[in-house]
């Protein structure tokens, strides 16, 4: 990269949604550098294995390319790279950012490639590319604004450059297709072409950002930037990093939640082949370090260890169950939304109602484990690593590594998944960090196994609910409390954001505004919690506390329109008058899936809707049940409604993916503890949907604009529900604690 | 030195016997297209092709493998991703993280050789892998796809 443009000397800036990661930036001190180090990413012509390495390498891999701003960078060849700050996980978001940026800077999609910025130089240009964390569906909703302004000030830039050069004013001058045109002389040149001067260019103060309705690459169906190297072998993810002198780690942490390392004798397995170093990591792993990973996990299995199993060695999921029992009745609670006075209405009501529903510990169990690859240094610390959040995978080195985080450095490399795993808590980086300082200067790969994945995950919180209505002679919902009882995400990842002790993240999708407001009007509400944390490790779980407050309401909605004698879908209209965009997607799913009409015999419907993460979704699913029992879910009909619809065939790809993950939790997906572990151990006994299991989906995008939703996790809400539902329809019975798996639903 | 045929060509490599071919082939021979999920052959992420059957290669030691035997694995599928199944992931955008994705085509590949119009039940049976993405329902339109040639007809 040519450009020799002075940077601005960086201060620390400390947004305060980087407060949610338990890894604060308050590691990260003000830098200043003359020069850029170089970027990393996709757009580099490195590939293969050595990728890594060449990441480290500066300046002169991209001769001849120009950065016209942070978000921008274009070659003589007029290839455009966009820089990335969010992390591809799989859910569409590189393609969906590019388009944003692209759209605006009208340049030739076709020569479209894409990179990320590391989270050092993020530092180093004063977070000039925002916040790096994808979670929470925020990806695009977020930086929309400011990943479009930066595509429009780069056009800018192109077409005064090109305007000076010809000596005619810029408001002369058009872009398109990465050609720039001066109508007036029918002059023409490439972005390409004037990208050098356009870099030395002062970027314009303001700019205006396109109407919608001229979008031209935002809201079309363009193909995935990132298919092909997934096709063959040769993209190149964590695990798969090799760096020269590399060596390969194998750990083995408590298995008990709490517990240390009591001892451990290396003795028995030093001369195993290849194994180079035995070691403790921290209080409560023991690693080996060998030659190749196989040898060191081979070498790991003969180790003895002595455990102190500490305190909760005796915990099991029964206990658990019944300090969350305990709180559906307790007197104190955390309020997450009220209207009237439920429970006066409820002691009146002609008719109450109750349930109580139960959702399980679930594991994100991404098909890449854990891994991070470390290089440690007394002057430097550098790692390798799958993350959604490259800036607090920075932050999580530079404490690990005893340095400050302007001598450290992230490469995000290529994610199999995430689903939150990876973006909230980095606790497998200090631990390759804790391996590589033991080794200093040799780069150290530390790869989780399937088995230690699933028994150190990050899980899916525990808890229950005990629903109450009250319902007036006429059957209509007068009153509602709904008592949440159990774990808090935030209270396990990030304490420091609870408010006075309460959690409002619990209350997702059940709030009376926001970006998971409730669907209906109900003249009393009560929507409390009572927090019980068991000690077992708990973490952003995709689609996070919408998935268990979506079951709860949306089955008990069901209820109630049974109790009352009426249609799911006529008791609901009823509540929704003043929820119009709830009620839309929910419409439109139910006339698409023939609601009201008769189904083929033996199948029956269920339906459910829910707002999370600023979109709208609702789902009617068709499911078959024979009297043995076998439940068939064999079509879902599935809604949205994002807002802006930038790529609808990757949203119906992330709507297929999230009845994937959101059944998978429904059918199967259960985390029992028993003397203070995780029972489940690999896939062989954490069942997962297959290709037999997934239903046909039938997406319908429908963005109604003027918002900005997200994708990736709203519709695994809806997913659960619906089929559940659906069970009832065809069963008459209600299941109400999850999975399925533990559900009788033979017939007599 | 005990050596191999991995994708037409015979390889040397060092592994004590026991060490599963996905680690070999990974580790000893620098090809990591084929993927570690679980360990136990239950996720199909390590699935390569041996004499034309798909097997998974995480619980497959090497001592049991012969140099006679043709192992395939998704860097040999095709020399430059022209595979019919490839053609047809590529045309549907398929993967989304991919790291299954490897895993899911030489399935693909291995069911397509035996049953070249495969049913949807077919397709049940002959492609166990796991996806935590959810592509399933585009692997079962690109198997279908990639059965007709790999390319979508224009309208």
């Amino acid at each position: 990269m040519a450009t020799t443009r002075t940077l601005i000397p960086a201060t620390a800036v400390m947004p305060a949604d980087i407060s949610e990661t338990t890894e604060t930036l308050s590691t990260l001190l003000p830098v200043a550098v003359g020069r850029r180090r170089f970027m990393i990413g996709s757009a580099s012509a490195a590939g293969g294995l050595m990728l890594g390495f060449q990441l480290t390498a500066s300046a002169q891999t991209q001769a001849g390319s120009t950065e016209v701003n942070a978000w921008v960078v274009v070659k003589p060849d007029d290839t455009v790279v966009i820089r990335i700050a969010r992390s591809e996980m799989g859910q569409g978001t590189l393609t969906g950012l590019a388009q944003m940026v692209a759209e605006e800077l009208e340049c030739d999609w076709s020569k479209v490639t894409t990179e990320y910025p590391t989270p050092g130089q993020n530092l180093a240009r004063n977070r000039v590319w925002g916040n790096f964390s994808t979670g929470g569906s925020r990806g695009i909703r977020e930086s929309q604004e400011y990943v479009r302004k930066g595509g429009a000030t780069a056009r800018q830039m192109l077409i005064q450059a090109a305007a000076n050069e010809w000596g005619v004013l810029a408001s002369e001058c058009s872009a398109e297709s990465s050609v720039i045109t001066h109508k007036p002389s029918a002059r023409r040149t490439s972005f390409g072409n004037v990208a050098q001067s356009a870099g030395k260019l002062s970027p314009p103060a303001d700019v205006a950002l396109k109407d919608p309705k001229d979008w031209k690459l935002i809201g079309k169906s363009v193909k995935r930037l990132d298919t092909f190297a997934k096709l063959n072998g040769s993209q190149v993810y964590g695990a798969d990093l090799k760096l020269p002198g590399m060596l390969n780690a194998a750990i083995y942490d408590c298995p008990v939640f709490g517990g240390k390392v009591v001892s451990f004798d290396a003795a028995k397995v030093q001369k195993m082949p290849g194994v180079r170093r035995v070691l403790k990591v921290g209080d409560t792993a023991v690693a080996v370090v060998a030659d190749t990973w196989w040898q060191a996990k081979t070498a790991l299995a003969e180790l003895p260890v002595v455990w102190d199993d500490g305190p909760n060695a005796r915990l099991n999921s029964q206990m658990v169950a019944a300090t969350l029992a305990a709180g559906l009745d307790a007197p104190d609670a955390f309020v997450g939304n009220e209207v009237g006075n439920a429970k006066a209405a409820l002691a009146s009501a002609a008719r109450r109602i109750e349930a109580v529903y139960a959702y399980p510990h679930q594991n994100h169990a991404t098909m890449e484990p854990m891994n991070a690859t470390a290089r440690w240094t007394p002057e430097r610390c550098e790692v390798w690593t799958p993350t959604q959040n490259g800036e607090a995978a920075l932050a999580a080195t530079a404490a690990a590594a005893g340095l400050p985080a302007a001598k450290c450095e992230v490469y995000k490399m290529h994610l199999g998944g995430g689903f939150g795993r990876r973006g909230a808590v980095h606790d497998w980086i200090p631990q390759a960090v804790a391996i590589a300082r033991e080794m200093p200067g040799v780069p150290v790969k530390l790869l989780w196994s399937r088995e230690e994945d699933m028994t150190h995950g990050r899980y899916h919180p525990v808890t229950q609910a005990k629903l109450t209505a009250g319902l007036d002679a006429a059957g209509n919902l007068v009153a509602l409390h709904m008592r949440i009882s159990g774990q808090s995400i935030l209270a396990g990842v990030a304490p420091q954001n609870l408010a006075n002790g309460r959690d409002p993240v619990q209350f997702q999708g059940l709030t009376s505004s926001g970006d998971g407001a409730i669907g209906y009007t109900v003249p009393n509400l009560l929507v409390d919690h009572a927090m019980r944390n068991p000690p077992v490790p708990v973490g952003f779980w995709r689609g996070v506390n919408h998935n268990q407050n979506a079951v709860y309401l949306e089955c008990f909605m069901d209820e109630l329109a049974h109790a009352s004698g009426t249609d799911p879908l006529v008791f609901r209209r009823k509540l929704m008058a003043k929820h119009p965009k709830h009620l839309a997607v929910l419409e439109a799913a139910a006339k698409k899936a023939g609601w009201g009409t008769p189904a083929a015999p033996g199948v029956y419907r269920g339906l459910a809707q829910h707002m999370g993460f600023g979109s709208y979704t609702a789902a009617v699913a068709e499911v078959s049940v024979s009297k043995e029992g076998e439940l068939r879910v064999l079509r879902i009909v599935a809604a949205t409604d994002p807002g802006y619809a930038v790529n609808p065939q990757q949203i119906a790809a992330q709507v297929e993916g999230s009845f994937a993950y959101g059944l998978s939790a429904c059918l199967y997906g259960e985390c029992t503890l028993k003397d203070g572990r995780i029972e489940q151990t690999n896939f062989n006994t954490y069942e997962m949907m297959r290709m037999s299991d997934m239903p046909a989906v039938e997406t319908i995008v429908m963005p109604s604009g003027g918002f900005w939703g997200g994708v990736g996790e709203p519709t695994v809400a809806v997913a659960a529900p619906a089929v559940l539902n659906a069970i009832f329809a065809a069963t008459g019975k209600r299941v109400r604690r999850l999975p399925l798996a533990n559900a009788d639903l033979k017939r007599a | 030195m005990p050596a191999l045929n991995i994708n037409g060509r015979t390889l040397d490599f060092e592994a004590d016997p026991a060490t599963p071919l996905l680690w070999v082939l990974r580790e000893q021979l620098g090809l990591t297209g084929t993927k570690y999920g679980c360990g136990v052959a239950q996720c199909g992420a390590c699935t390569v092709h041996i004499d034309g059957a798909a097997i998974r290669s995480c619980v497959m030691p090497v001592s049991a493998l012969q140099p006679s035997q043709k192992i395939v694995t998704i860097e040999g599928l095709s020399a430059d991703t022209s595979h019919p199944v490839q053609k047809a992931w590529l045309a549907l955008d398929v993967p989304q993280c991919g790291y299954c994705q490897s895993g899911m085509i030489m399935a693909a590949a291995a069911l397509l050789k035996d049953k070249p119009k495969p049913t949807d039940s077919d397709i049940n049976e002959g492609i166990t892998n796991i996806c935590r993405c959810g592509t399933y329902n585009r692997v079962r339109a690109a198997v279908h796809l990639a059965a007709d040639g790999g390319v979508p007809k224009k309208a």
